[in-house]
């Protein structure tokens, strides 16, 4: 009988471990000193100069998003799940991806916007402009806070490192490397951090399906046979109907979550922003939804195999919860239990690595947004860009300051459900942001007064369904587990935005073509919204269209093999 | 702007990751370490395979350079 459960989670990490973990370290903080010599105007700094190749591009976009919370909770839901997890990969991310690239890129890089706010005041103007730019600012510092917190749980866990002192040293590293290269150097490691992440999760994965007796011991010691298959995901989205539960699956999470967190989470558009062509900006999201596609095989299985092979995940699954550990602890039972020293260095930095890289695209999102969209056009406009360089430096210190404070919050307040709860407040605002986007993309008509009316309109109805459906408000009018509640909020919340946009926008006074042009399908000229297709983008293999067509078909074939 | 090469920085950390592996694999590898992870020598195979994923990095770095082509990049 143990006491303390915390303890079951004690990695018994030796001087090699270490020793793998303060080289990364080395090589980050390298990175970040490396990059700071071509950093010389505010472009440099807040967007890469616009300058790099679309591989890094393309990882660092899917890596961004593969910070602690997404690594931790989607191998806890393949625990507790089963394969049903695959579709926050598949449908839930590559249709809008492949969208974002082929579809929406062109207006992001061809009317040369630095961020997706400021698409949003060239389109609608100032109101709509000041909700996103603030909105969106205010959710990076949160959630970097909340990773920076989750980050110093596990350290604590794994390690033993006082909680405090892993939020101040991560928050440091983060700190000095985006300080000093900026996108540039978050990127990068970003990319680095891609690869030790899969470094770390492959070993895990192989060993687990040895010790498990391959596919077929999954097949045959899974207790609950509905877990092997993805559809209709029942469990998942707690709606017992089958049809309905797919039907929810698809315009829910498929079409609406997912698309707007995709096509307008600046954190993610940034990255594609930061590429050197049109061409390469296009194949950004398409070529990070290929990994995207893949990796669900290191995270989702590995959850799977733990809920077998781990006694204690065993239990928790049969409903015994005595031993003390919860679904996210997945990862560090596997790592515990498989890893011998050396690889399990790997790991733990891999690990660490995906919270700092989920930190650092916060950071790196907000300071640009800061800079150009709050302080550059309501504060302090037309200076020279070297004041704007600095600004931005100090805005990158500004909000790893404000991270480790909202981390401490997070703490004090008793950890995740207070931050689920505040994740799921931002989330609010994607689903609205993206029927706007759309709408506002495709239809000239669409009035500065419609983007922001038809904006607090669907945020509003997303709020509502989440205030009625949340089981510990205690209003219950809607009763839905599972993800249910979400996907209906979302896909509502997107309706209500386009219906009140058109109603709005035929009462009012919309913007003249004059001023549309780049902004709006029907005004931007062919050639503006094309790619290059010499030089360094040319070749059949670097078309966004064939490449965005092959991630389509290869996710299908997936979903035939594993569905 | 002019920012160093990636493809290095990758071909280094995981060239020094994978000797160090294979070094612990071969040298330092227990009865205990082989009976944690099902009898497979995990540290020889993850390093030799990070090895190989360095050789390639370095191996793309040199036959395709960043700025090959003046005026770009």
């Amino acid at each position: 009988m143990r006491v303390l459960a915390e303890a079951d989670l004690r990695l018994d990490a030796g001087p090699i471990d270490y020793a793998l973990l303060v080289i990364y370290f080395v090589v980050v903080l390298g990175i970040g000193v490396m990059a700071r010599r071509s950093v010389s105007s505010s472009l440099d700094f807040l967007l890469s100069g616009r300058s790099l190749p679309a591989w890094v591009t393309g990882l660092a976009f899917i890596s961004a998003n593969l910070g602690a919370l997404e690594l931790m909770g989607m191998t806890a839901n393949g625990a507790q799940y089963g394969m049903a997890t695959v579709h926050y990969y598949w449908i839930g991310a590559i249709p809008a991806m492949v969208f974002l690239g082929l579809v929406m890129m062109p207006f992001y890089y061809g009317s040369k916007v630095r961020s997706v706010p400021e698409f949003m005041r060239r389109r609608f103007g100032k109101p709509a402009h000041l909700v996103n730019a603030i909105s969106f600012a205010v959710a990076q510092i949160l959630i970097a806070g909340i990773n920076l917190f989750a980050l110093a749980v596990i350290i604590d866990a794994l390690l033993g490192w006082p909680l405090p002192v892993s939020i101040v040293v991560a928050a440091l590293v983060v700190l000095a490397y985006t300080t000093l290269g900026g996108l540039s150097a978050a990127i990068y490691n970003e990319v680095l951090q891609f690869f030790v992440i899969v470094a770390a999760l492959a070993p895990i994965t192989i060993l687990g399906l040895i010790k498990v007796g391959g596919w077929q011991g999954i097949v045959d010691k899974v207790t609950d046979k509905e877990q092997l298959s993805a559809w209709p995901a029942t469990e998942l989205t707690g709606i017992d109907n089958p049809v309905w539960s797919v039907i929810g699956l698809v315009f829910g999470l498929g079409f609406v979550l997912s698309f707007g967190y995709w096509t307008t989470n600046f954190a993610e558009v940034q990255r594609a922003m930061s590429a050197k062509s049109m061409s390469a900006a296009k194949r950004t999201p398409i070529i990070g939804a290929y990994p995207k596609a893949l990796i669900p095989a290191v995270i989702v299985i590995p959850g799977i195999i733990a809920a077998v092979i781990v006694p204690e995940m065993a239990q928790l699954k049969a409903g015994d919860t005595s031993s003390g550990v919860v679904y996210n602890n997945v990862l560090p039972l596997l790592m515990r239990d498989l890893l011998p020293n050396g690889i399990l260095g790997i790991a733990i930095t891999g690990l660490l690595a995906s919270f700092m890289a989920g930190v650092a695209a916060n950071v790196s999102s907000f300071n640009t947004v800061f800079t150009y969209d709050l302080w550059q056009d309501y504060i302090k406009k037309d200076r020279p860009d070297e004041y704007y360089l600095r600004v931005g430096r100090l805005a990158t210190v500004g909000a790893c300051v404000l991270a480790i404070g909202t981390a401490f919050i997070a703490a004090a307040l008793g950890g995740s459900n207070i931050m689920d709860y505040i994740q799921a407040l931002f989330s609010f605002f994607n689903a609205p942001l993206f029927a706007t986007f759309i709408v506002g993309m495709f239809w000239k008509r669409m009035t500065p007064t419609a983007g922001w009316v038809g904006l607090l309109a669907g945020t509003f109805t997303a709020m509502f369904i989440y205030a009625i459906s949340e089981p510990s408000f205690g209003i219950k009018w809607l009763e839905l587990p599972g993800q249910g509640a979400s996907f209906l909020g979302a896909g509502l919340a997107f309706a209500v935005d386009v219906v009140v946009s058109v109603a709005v926008s035929l009462v009012t006074r919309p913007k003249p073509d004059s001023e549309l042009v780049g902004l709006v399908y029907s005004l931007t000229p062919k050639e503006d919204r094309s790619h290059a297709t010499t030089g360094e983008d040319a070749g059949w293999y670097r078309s966004p269209a064939l490449l965005g067509g092959g991630v389509l078909a290869l996710t299908t074939v997936l979903y035939i093999i594993f569905g | 702007m002019r920012l160093f090469d990636l493809r290095v920085i990758i071909a280094f950390l995981f060239g020094l990751y994978g000797v160090v592996l294979v070094v612990v694999g071969l040298g330092f590898t227990s009865e205990d370490d082989l009976r944690k992870a099902e009898g497979v020598n995990i540290n020889l195979w993850a390093g030799i395979a990070m090895v190989v994923l360095a050789a390639v990095f370095a191996a793309w770095a040199t036959l395709r350079p960043q700025f090959a082509k003046t005026g770009k990049g």
